[in-house]
């Protein structure tokens, strides 16, 4: 199981069929997630290279969405690290199964086993290893690998991120190393809350990810939500643009229009009147003082 | 072949080195992997050639005007200039306090008399504003002395303790050593320096302070320098802490006072405060203020800030000079806007406040 060496091309074989950044977007477009010229290039040369995809934005740009996407595009499982502060080692790399390992020396002590050598070489075995999300990452090949809002963890924590994405591997002291045979797409996310540290961003493709325009919004809310009018979909498109510029705390992002257009349509709307949208208004804004200052000027009325 | 992609790098070098003369940080590394990501690209289309060097060289939403004006210059038929629009001027602004501000390094620092221990302890009292230049430059050499313990906080370290959680790795290290599991061995967190977020008003009626505000955030820099930010606010909110790491207070001031390119201003603080907390957070830090809270912008803007600052921060404290009188009222608009969200207002006018400023910072 480790050290593997096989044959296997995974997530990079995958990914060689796909010969385009245009390709990729319509693979993208399939798993409903429509991608821009700029976001399909990035994905396309994370996979052609190897190398992480770096993915700093506001929250609500639909960062974690597309690392979802690949992997169902890549018919590979989705391993997630959410990060955040206080993260470590232990639950980000791997653990010892404690609890299992007292029990192998209670049991070897009443077989009779005194050998010390052996009795190691026992319990720190592969089978008590207990792999968290980046050690299962570089042994599950292929996978897609998700490392969510690494701005919330230390910058600690940065170190080690970089150190396992410089070459796909992970040493543990009692075990060896181990390397992936097919290193993972990795898609690290960042909400810019504090500056990611140089060293792990030059491992990476960068790319910042914007609101969408207006076209892009209600096309996303037509393909996400099979239900929705285009006229409704105009309309929340245009209203969400107008609280974008209505200098919020938390201006609403593609996700909290997506859950306003939802909630919209379980009241049965057709259109985005006032009434409705203010009774709906908690989807999209999250902020009571956003709330506040959005009815108070009268914002959800068409002008 | 191998001539045009020996003409492709040339190219692609050439680029990126106008991006770096335009602030952008496309290094050596980051030009190599432009050039193996436009091997899967097709070159001759000009928004594969954007993406692929926009995706590998910049590394954050600041490169990309930037980065949008050199591609412009560079591939829209003519080579960029040597210091494209985007390239950031400073300007120098010499400390505006303190007519010897720029020949106090060194040697300065250490020059002069000691005072005597009774007026060293009347000094310790006096309002700085109202100090001679000799007077002043004895407070700050007091004040650079200055390096109180500091609050700690969990970190996520471990280390071996007499209680704690169980310590599972050692205790089976143990077992294996002896046979048995013999005792539970424990271990806890160690600790690590609580994080000091600082904003330094250098607005004009703020300047008979500054000087002395910007030398007590370089003994705190100094003393605990990963745990510290420290930023300016006037009209503009400006990061200062590396300038401030340099040992010699001095030199850190001049630096500092380089960087700030609001001296003397006004102050909009509620808008600079936003600014940070949209980019950036204070999470579980201490949070000061060094403002009078002469706020030039909206009061209740500054106060919805300072909610928010005391609502992810561990405690706000403002620091205001003129605290330090008895008769003292936070009537300010912006004082009194930010008042019911700290956890204390303390004085800031002569060096026992800063002591007494550190010493709460140490026990926070």
């Amino acid at each position: 199981m480790l050290g593997r060496t096989g044959e296997a091309k995974g997530a990079a074989g995958v990914a060689a069929g796909i010969e385009s950044p245009g390709r990729l977007a319509e693979l993208l477009d399939r798993q409903a997630y429509l991608a821009d010229e700029g976001l399909a290039t990035a994905a396309f040369l994370a996979l052609r290279m190897g190398r992480p995809l770096f993915l700093e934005g506001e929250a609500g740009v639909g960062k974690t969405e597309l690392a979802k996407a690949l992997a169902a595009l890549l018919e590979a499982p989705l391993i997630r690290l959410q990060c955040y502060e206080g993260l470590d080692a232990a639950q980000a790399l791997y653990d010892w199964d404690f609890a299992r390992q007292l029990l192998h020396l209670k049991a070897a002590e009443a077989a009779g086993v005194t050998d010390v050598g052996r009795l190691e070489g026992e319990i720190y075995d592969r089978r008590f290893l207990i792999a968290r999300p980046l050690l299962k990452a570089l042994e599950t090949g292929p996978s897609v690998l998700l490392v969510d809002e690494i701005d919330r963890a230390d910058d600690e924590f940065e170190a080690f991120l970089l150190e396992v994405l410089s070459d796909y591997t992970i040493s543990i002291p009692e075990l060896g190393t181990v390397r992936a045979a097919t290193p993972p797409v990795v898609v690290v996310t960042s909400n810019r809350t504090r500056e990611v540290h140089d060293a792990l961003k030059r491992r990476c493709l960068y790319h910042w990810l914007e609101h969408p325009g207006f076209d892009r919004e209600v096309a996303i809310l037509l393909r996400r939500l099979p239900g929705c009018t285009e006229t409704l979909a105009a309309q929340v498109a245009r209203a969400a643009a107008r609280l974008r510029g209505a200098d919020l705390v938390k201006p609403p992002g593609v996700a909290e229009t997506l859950d306003w257009t939802e909630a919209l349509l379980t009241l049965g709307a057709k259109e985005l009147d006032p009434d409705r949208a203010a009774a709906t208004l908690g989807a999209a804004l999250k902020y009571r003082e956003d709330v506040e200052s959005v009815l108070s000027r009268g914002l959800l009325r068409h002008e | 072949m191998s001539e045009a992609a020996g003409g492709l790098a040339a190219t692609m070098t050439g680029f990126a080195r106008t991006l770096r003369a335009a602030g952008v940080g496309a290094d050596h590394e980051r030009t190599r992997a432009l050039l193996s990501a436009l091997c899967h690209l097709d070159v001759t289309r000009p928004a594969d050639l954007y993406w692929a060097g926009r995706l590998t060289l910049c590394a954050g939403p600041d490169d990309l005007p930037r980065y949008d004006r050199c591609f412009q210059a560079y591939f829209g038929g003519r080579t960029a200039s040597r210091r494209p629009a985007g390239t950031v001027t400073v300007t120098r602004h010499t400390l505006a306090l303190g007519e010897e501000a720029g020949d106090d390094t060194g040697e300065g620092e250490d020059a002069g008399a000691p005072g005597s221990a009774s007026r060293t302890e009347l000094l310790r009292h006096r309002d700085v504003a109202a100090l001679t230049e000799a007077e002043r430059a004895e407070v700050h050499r007091m004040l650079a002395m200055l390096s109180a313990g500091r609050a700690v906080r969990r970190s996520r370290r471990f280390e071996p303790a007499a209680r704690g959680r169980l310590d599972q790795r050692r205790t089976i290290r143990e077992a294996l050593r002896k046979g048995d599991v013999a005792r539970l061995l424990r271990r806890s967190h160690t600790v690590r320096p609580r994080g000091v977020v600082l904003f330094v008003d250098v607005s004009g009626s703020m300047a008979p302070y500054a000087e002395t505000l910007l030398r007590f955030a370089h003994a705190l820099v100094r003393s605990r320098p990963r745990a510290t930010r420290v930023y300016s606010v006037g009209t503009r909110l400006t990061p200062i802490t590396a300038e401030l790491r340099h040992r010699d207070p001095g030199t850190a001031l001049d630096a500092a006072s380089r960087a700030i390119p609001d001296w003397s201003g006004g102050t909009r603080l509620g808008e600079e405060l936003k600014e940070f907390l949209g980019r950036r957070h204070a999470r579980g830090d201490i949070v000061v203020i060094a403002s009078d809270g002469w706020e030039r912008g909206d009061p209740s803007l500054l106060g919805a800030q300072v909610a928010r600052l005391a609502r992810q921060a561990y405690r706000v404290i403002w620091v205001n000079p003129h605290k330090g009188y008895e008769d003292y009222e936070p009537l300010t608009g912006g004082m009194r806007a930010a008042l019911p969200y700290l956890d204390d207002l303390v004085a800031g006018h002569s060096l026992a406040a800063y002591e007494a400023l550190s010493e709460r910072l140490a026990h926070a």
